[in-house]
């Protein structure tokens, strides 16, 4: 298929794992942060590791929405249903994840909430208006990519005066997410060479949010497509910088991403989103400035005001490693639920739900590596 | 014929008419129903016994029996519907036996309101598909539920069939080194009811490749009788079949994603969807493993039949504890093809 094959040919696969492998310095370790799922899902999927140079390695970051999303508030979103009766609209991968008693939307809706899979926001706009007399929330998550097109339905609610219809928002932003990441001073602290930056995060806000990265960390930065061939590139650019002593955002994605970023989808999302004092995240506990909230301007649209439901406590079931698999600080083996308690058709914690989860990637794609590793002769 | 016998005065309103909570009664409108309408498409000797069995004399051999429900949505989709479906589908998990289909039985139950026109396409569909093929409908059942409790029509079918002497045809007689085919592209009907869903709705060319696949499967036998697997990879594509495969066999499997057949078009559609080929449903391809030195013979074999002339060896069961399904991917690495988990995409078939 043209222009998706190109960036899956293996011929220049075999051609970029050349030039890593002899450019990647012997004795030395690159220790590469893939901030997005779509990274990590991408090196699982096509095996992208088994042309990486040994000493080049990557550590999986915290860009999966779902992953990040804390059980409070997936327990909220339960209680949206059960307590108000409303109807919610939601993305596959989130109704599975289990909240902080481990029940799912997935199972609220076998017991009776009226839970809904939909694809895009339009088709929970197309629901509010075919069902007048009923009460319909979309539950939005994402980082920036997906935050445009909740603007666009918040935007269309309003101009068409849609009454039933609402958002649950529960956007996050990217640089903080980041920041918090590198500034850790925990001592378990993951320690990163080089940072993969978003691919779809970075078409909206640009190259130019993650200065701060060299500046502040002196860590290089190359945005990075998620295609195998971009992931592989990007890589040979970061050791290229880590060899080079050099230390800047570079953009490898450049069919996509500008310095500046899609200023029309900026302007839509100042209009309708406000930025929250704090958000918490899943794995990195609560972030100051790191998640939107519906705009003042568009109060009758947020679902929080409309159908208030209080707040809990996030909990994590005991032995989940989600938080420190999230900062990069463990693997997905190193989990003692992994792949027993622990798998996708009966998820514990969030990185084993979606696709783009460390957890799900390494069971679904990579788990033979670690089981033929410790069998001698069946080295993969 | 006099005006006072006929049965039924008035006939189906076939055009305009719809189930009502009659149709399921098992008095009058039901017998008109079944006789103007099932009776009336279906017709063959046992179906006009008349009762509420069909009576027939078994060939000599052994006897299969399977069954299949079948809840597509949306009831018509490009390349077939739910009718045609139900005989190709039930004649299919017949014929992975490596048998002779013989006879089917069809249990149709109603949504309130369903149109008869649409009843009446299906039932044409089950008609045509089930003459083209050989096997029969000949006994059924026919129930109505409110409206409301089911969605417009579901069919089950139940079909039986007889396997020739010497040909023993089975999920765990896959052995390492083993090769593993398939007959033709993957995902295309997966892809093509997903076109119709109401909340995608994406043009495509791809149709259903929905079909009876016992003549396939008799030129396959005659040329291979020793096939040690067939399995026709419907819900959870390929990928769940092979894992199937692999564990009732106890071995695992190594294949090669540039050697698996799938339409450009399936793969666009995927790509846009977020969905794996590998995972898609098909309703008219089957997956074959075999020794070694059978592979080539039963390639030719499938090659020489319509069904079949997509097919390819994809790879090759390996010795293998964990009953990974491994493949080399088109890039160059190396993954697992797991089982589905979750649902990647309700009633398909």
């Amino acid at each position: 298929m043209k222009y998706v094959d190109d960036f899956r040919d293996q011929s220049l696969a075999r051609r970029l794992a050349r030039a890593l492998a002899a450019e990647a310095e012997q004795g030395r370790e690159y220790r590469l942060m893939e901030f997005c799922g779509g990274h990590t899902h991408a090196i699982f999927r096509y095996g992208v590791q088994d042309l990486m140079p040994a000493n080049v390695r990557f550590v999986h970051g915290p860009g999966c929405p779902v992953c990040v999303l804390p059980t409070a508030r997936i327990d909220q979103a339960i209680a949206l249903t059960e307590s108000h009766g409303v109807t919610l609209c939601t993305y596959a991968d989130l109704m599975r994840v289990p909240g902080g008693d481990r029940r799912s939307l997935l199972k609220a809706k076998a017991q009776g909430a009226d839970v809904r899979m939909v694809y895009s926001t339009q088709d929970a706009l197309a629901l509010a208006r075919a069902n007048p007399g009923r009460r319909v929330v979309f539950f939005a998550i994402g980082f920036e990519t997906t935050t445009p097109p909740t603007a666009v339905a918040l935007r269309q609610a309003r101009a068409e005066e849609l009454a039933n219809f609402s958002v649950f928002c529960n956007h996050v932003l990217t640089p903080p997410a980041l920041r918090t990441i590198l500034a850790s001073d925990a001592p378990d602290a993951v320690s990163i060479d080089g940072i993969l930056g978003p691919s779809h995060v970075s078409t909206v806000i640009g190259s130019r949010p993650y200065e701060f990265v060299p500046r502040d960390f002196a860590k290089p930065v190359v945005i990075a497509g998620f295609e195998p061939l971009d992931v592989m590139q990007s890589a040979l650019m970061l050791v290229r910088q880590l060899n080079e002593r050099r230390c800047e955002v570079e953009n490898q994605y450049t069919r996509a991403v500008t310095p500046e970023g899609n200023r029309k989808a900026q302007a839509l999302m100042d209009e309708t989103f406000a930025l929250r004092e704090s958000f918490e995240w899943r794995g990195l506990g609560r972030l100051p400035c790191s998640a939107l909230r519906i705009a003042d301007t568009y109060s009758k649209l947020d679902a929080e005001r409309r159908f208030p439901v209080g707040l809990g406590e996030s909990r994590q079931v005991k032995g989940c490693e989600c938080p420190s698999i999230l900062r990069g600080v463990k693997r997905p083996t190193d989990c003692k639920l992994f792949g027993t308690a622990c798998t996708p058709e009966n998820p514990m914690g969030s990185c084993m739900v979606s696709s783009e989860g460390a957890c799900a990637a390494y069971w679904t794609y990579g788990r033979f590596r670690a089981l033929q590793a410790t069998e001698p002769g069946r080295a993969a | 014929m006099g005006r006072s016998e006929r049965r039924f005065p008035l006939r189906l309103d076939v055009q305009r008419g719809a189930v009502d909570m009659t149709h399921g009664s098992g008095g009058r409108a039901m017998a008109q129903l079944v006789d103007e309408l099932f009776k009336r498409h279906l017709d063959n000797d046992l179906l006009r016994q008349g009762n509420d069995q069909a009576l027939f004399l078994p060939p000599p051999g052994r006897l299969v029996i399977s069954t299949d429900g079948h809840v597509i949505s949306p009831v018509f989709f490009p390349g077939g519907d739910i009718g045609c479906l139900s005989v190709h589908g039930t004649i299919n998990d017949v014929a992975m036996a490596g048998a002779r289909p013989l006879y089917l039985a069809a249990g149709f139950i109603l949504e309130e309101g369903l149109p008869l026109a649409d009843l009446a396409r299906v039932v044409e569909s089950m008609a045509r598909a089930a003459n083209a093929a050989g096997v029969p409908v000949v006994t059924g059942d026919t129930k109505v539920v409110e409206r409301g409790k089911a969605d417009g029509v579901f069919v089950t079918t139940t079909g039986v069939g007889v396997v020739p002497d010497g040909v023993t045809i089975s999920g765990d007689l896959a052995r390492p080194g083993d090769r593993i085919l398939v007959s033709g592209s993957m995902g295309d009907h997966g892809v093509a009811v997903m076109s119709k869903r109401e909340n995608l709705g994406f043009e495509t060319e791809i149709e259903s490749d929905t079909a009876a696949l016992h003549g396939l499967v008799a030129a396959m036998v005659e040329a291979v009788p020793g096939i040690h697997c067939l399995r026709d990879p419907t819900r959870g594509g390929l990928a769940t079949t092979l894992n199937e495969l692999a564990q009732q066999s106890g071995v695992g499997m190594e294949i090669r994603e540039s050697a698996i057949p799938v339409h450009p078009e399936v793969v666009a559609a995927c790509e846009l969807l977020g969905l794996d080929p590998l995972y898609v449903a098909n309703e008219g391809k089957l997956v074959a493993i075999c020794a070694p030195e059978d592979a080539e013979p039963l390639l030719r074999a499938m090659h020489s039949h319509p069904l079949g002339i997509g097919a390819a060896i994809i790879g090759e069961a390996t010795e293998d504890p964990h009953q990974f399904v491994q493949m080399e991917t088109g890039f160059g690495g190396q993954r697992i093809v797991d089982w589905l988990a979750g649902e990647q995409l309700p009633r398909i078939c």
